[in-house]
């Protein structure tokens, strides 16, 4: 069994909470739906997405030493780091040379591939993040399930326990609205006592060398209010052409995402305040393989809205953390095998081919095909299951040859169960919840030998 | 006009009806139908489970079997569209020189070949309309929810010919049914779940049969009605354009 196949198997075992992770996500989802059915020409903004991001990263150095020529112009400092490891130590260095302790940070995906919280953690600086389901996840000492929903995963009942013991609030008071109160007034504490800000970024205009970050708590703009460093990082195919293609990457982020027609704060940072300092770091970590890769070079086109995720009907019933990399869902599979086969290859099996994912996605990205293409990768690298090879030898025996193909339906009919190669442990699965279907009296090709097809 | 039919594996080994409903229900439209004999599967199950290679020799196959036809029908969408969108690269030929070419789903070929506004058809139930993900989204017999453009249904347009039927469709009205070939055995606990609550959306809308263009999708989900004794049943949608007043 794959690790996804068995971790799912567990989460599917409670059903109830199965049911209302499913809906919940699947409530995102139409969300999704409705607020492009608002948007006539979604479609050809799909399309433009798509086209504008394959130049994009066909062009990605002219693009990247233009914003860095920008940047610096404004007054950022830009640095260059070719993985998590260098990532981690630059940030670090800035913090040291600033004498930082606590650092406040927004919601970025890059900070959890790079591991940076443990690693300013064991150097004895404070990450404290400031989004709220990534707060509760970092009470909770989890990983976020969800690239855009961290905590999409948690009951609110589950939130006050963890209140209660982190934030002293009332025993039992499980109300969002308290709850989201009670966060405040602590983050406050947090945001006054910081010293040092980090955001993620969205989207990096070559154009102005300025880069916007989305969020819906305004936690980035309040993050970076009070501390006189503002770090900023991001994979370096985050980087836009200019100021129209973000306008088109903007009305289609927020709106697949979440279904709004625009996140609650688009803050646009283009040069230090008086007295600050801005850094901005720009990561490869593996992105430039990628871009070598013509089977999985659209990847790089992904804008982390999370809409395949959401439409994702394996992800939906078995959960962020059934899956082993740390993004789960269409993007998580594919990203996890492009960081390694060998690691990441037990969530592959996650999907049934649906392609749901692959027309949500606003930049157009063929997840499902990209599927596809790594489940035949898995044989040559050795990392195919063996049952499952076993099933399909048999099959492919079996199916080339007619003659044992019928006479395989007719002993198979005379045991009233499926052939053997059918039948090897795959039975127990599909009996698992199913019945298995009956063979009929004739096939199709012996009916019309006799002429019983009129 | 010549038309070879496709009938996919299982149809031959556990639903030999439905190719007998696709035979009468062509040859009543006038159609030259002809069974080739000797067909075993197109090879999706290998490929989808990752080992596309393997299904190679059975393209061949089927590429030899019908290359005097005019068209090739089949009435299982997942397996047309497997011929479809793969053999090109399993034979290394160009699409308009393989069975790629000429190969449709029975209701597309119905729908936008014969062009097919008429039927003798009757069927006083009701039924609900399972749009199967790969009917839907890789051979476009419909309007996926997801994408933004104008609603069609193949499927509903032929079932709208149909005397005495009542049309339903479940609240999701694409979520996958879990099915997804080896995903059925090696992801078996999702697989199974997704089915039940498909089954279960099929059931809420009163129908009294699920019905779609593809009779993997519809196994799977009778394994699960007859397991857990459900009060629904499956029936692919050519038997029911093929059914009469008795």
């Amino acid at each position: 069994m794959s690790s996804h196949a068995k971790a799912a198997k567990k989460f599917i075992a409670d059903r109830e909470r199965t049911a209302w992770h499913d809906q919940a996500l699947y409530f995102v989802r139409e969300k999704r739906d409705r607020m492009a059915h608002g948007v006539p020409e979604w479609e050809a903004l799909r399309k433009t997405a798509s086209r504008m991001k394959k130049h994009t990263i066909s062009n990605l150095a002219y693009y990247l030493e233009m914003f860095e020529r920008n940047a610096t112009a404004n007054g950022a400092h830009v640095h260059w780091a070719k993985d998590a490891e260098e990532h981690n130590r630059i940030v670090y260095d800035i913090i040291q040379r600033h004498g930082g302790k606590h650092l406040i940070k927004s919601k970025s995906m890059l900070s959890e591939e790079c591991g940076l919280t443990p690693y300013l953690e064991e150097r004895g600086v404070e990450a404290v993040e400031s989004d709220l389901g990534e707060r509760i996840m970092q009470f909770m000492g989890t990983p976020p399930s969800h690239i855009v929903l961290p905590a999409i995963h948690v009951k609110r009942e589950e939130v006050g326990k963890v209140f209660e013991k982190e934030l002293h609030t009332e025993p039992g008071n499980s109300d969002p609205t308290y709850l989201t109160h009670a966060a405040r007034k602590a983050l406050r504490q947090n945001f006054l006592n910081a010293d040092i800000a980090m955001t993620g970024v969205n989207f990096a205009v070559a154009s102005s060398g300025a880069f916007v970050v989305c969020t819906n708590e305004g936690n980035a703009d309040m993050g970076t209010s009070f501390p006189k460093v503002h770090i900023a990082i991001m994979g370096m195919e985050k980087v836009v052409p200019d100021y129209d293609a973000l306008a088109l990457y903007v009305r289609l982020l927020a709106r697949s995402a979440t279904g709004q027609p625009s996140t609650t704060y688009t803050s646009h940072y283009k040069k230090p305040v008086e007295g600050q300092e801005m850094h901005i770091v720009i990561v490869d970590n593996g992105r430039s393989d990628i871009l070598g890769n013509p089977d999985h070079v659209n990847m790089l086109k992904c804008l982390r809205c999370g809409s395949c995720i959401n439409t994702c009907p394996v992800y939906r019933r078995t959960g962020g953390y059934s899956y082993s990399y740390f993004i789960p869902g269409p993007i998580g599979i594919n990203l996890g095998m492009l960081r390694s086969p060998e690691k990441y290859s037990g969530n592959v099996s996650a999907c049934t081919l649906c392609h749901s994912c692959s027309n949500v996605c606003p930049a157009k990205i063929d997840l499902a095909e990209q599927i596809y293409k790594w489940r035949q990768q898995l044989d040559p690298l050795h990392l195919a299951s063996s049952e499952k090879k076993f099933i399909v030898k048999g099959l492919k025996l079996v199916m080339e040859h007619p003659a044992m193909f019928y006479s395989a339906i007719k002993a198979g009919r005379l045991a009233e169960k499926m052939p053997r190669f059918v039948l090897y442990n795959s039975l127990d699965a599909w009996g698992i919840g199913r019945e298995l279907p009956d063979f009929a009296p004739e096939t199709f090709n012996e009916m019309w030998k006799k002429g019983e097809v009129k | 006009m010549k038309v070879g039919l496709f009938i996919p594996c299982y149809i031959n080994a556990v639903y030999p009806q439905v190719g007998v409903a696709s035979y009468k229900l062509l040859t009543s439209l006038g159609v030259d139908v002809d069974y080739p004999l000797n067909q075993t599967c197109c090879g999706q199950p290998m490929a989808n489970g990752g080992f596309e290679k393997d299904a190679t020799r059975l393209a061949e196959q089927m590429e030899d079997l019908f290359k005097r036809y005019d068209y090739v029908v089949g009435p299982s969408a997942s397996c047309v569209v497997f011929v479809k969108e793969h053999y090109p690269t399993l034979l290394r030929k160009e699409e308009h020189a393989c069975l790629s070419n000429r190969i449709y789903e029975i209701c597309e070929f119905l729908h936008d070949v014969l062009k097919v506004n008429k039927l003798d058809a009757y069927f006083p139930h009701k039924v609900s309309v399972h749009n199967s993900c790969h009917g839907l989204r890789l051979l476009h017999l419909g309007s996926p929810s997801e994408l933004v453009e104008p609603r069609r249904s193949t499927l509903k347009d032929l079932l709208s010919l149909v005397e005495g039927i009542e049309v339903f469709e479940p609240k999701r009205v694409d979520e996958c049914c879990g099915f997804g070939g080896l995903f059925s055995i090696e992801e078996a606990a999702t697989s199974v779940c997704m089915g039940q609550d498909k089954v279960r959306d099929h059931i809420s809308t009163g129908a009294e049969y699920i019905t779609g263009a593809d009779s993997s999708c519809l196994m799977h989900m009778e394994g699960i009605i007859r397991r857990e004794k459900l009060p629904i049943r499956t029936k692919h949608i050519v038997e029911i354009l093929a059914s009469q007043k008795v």
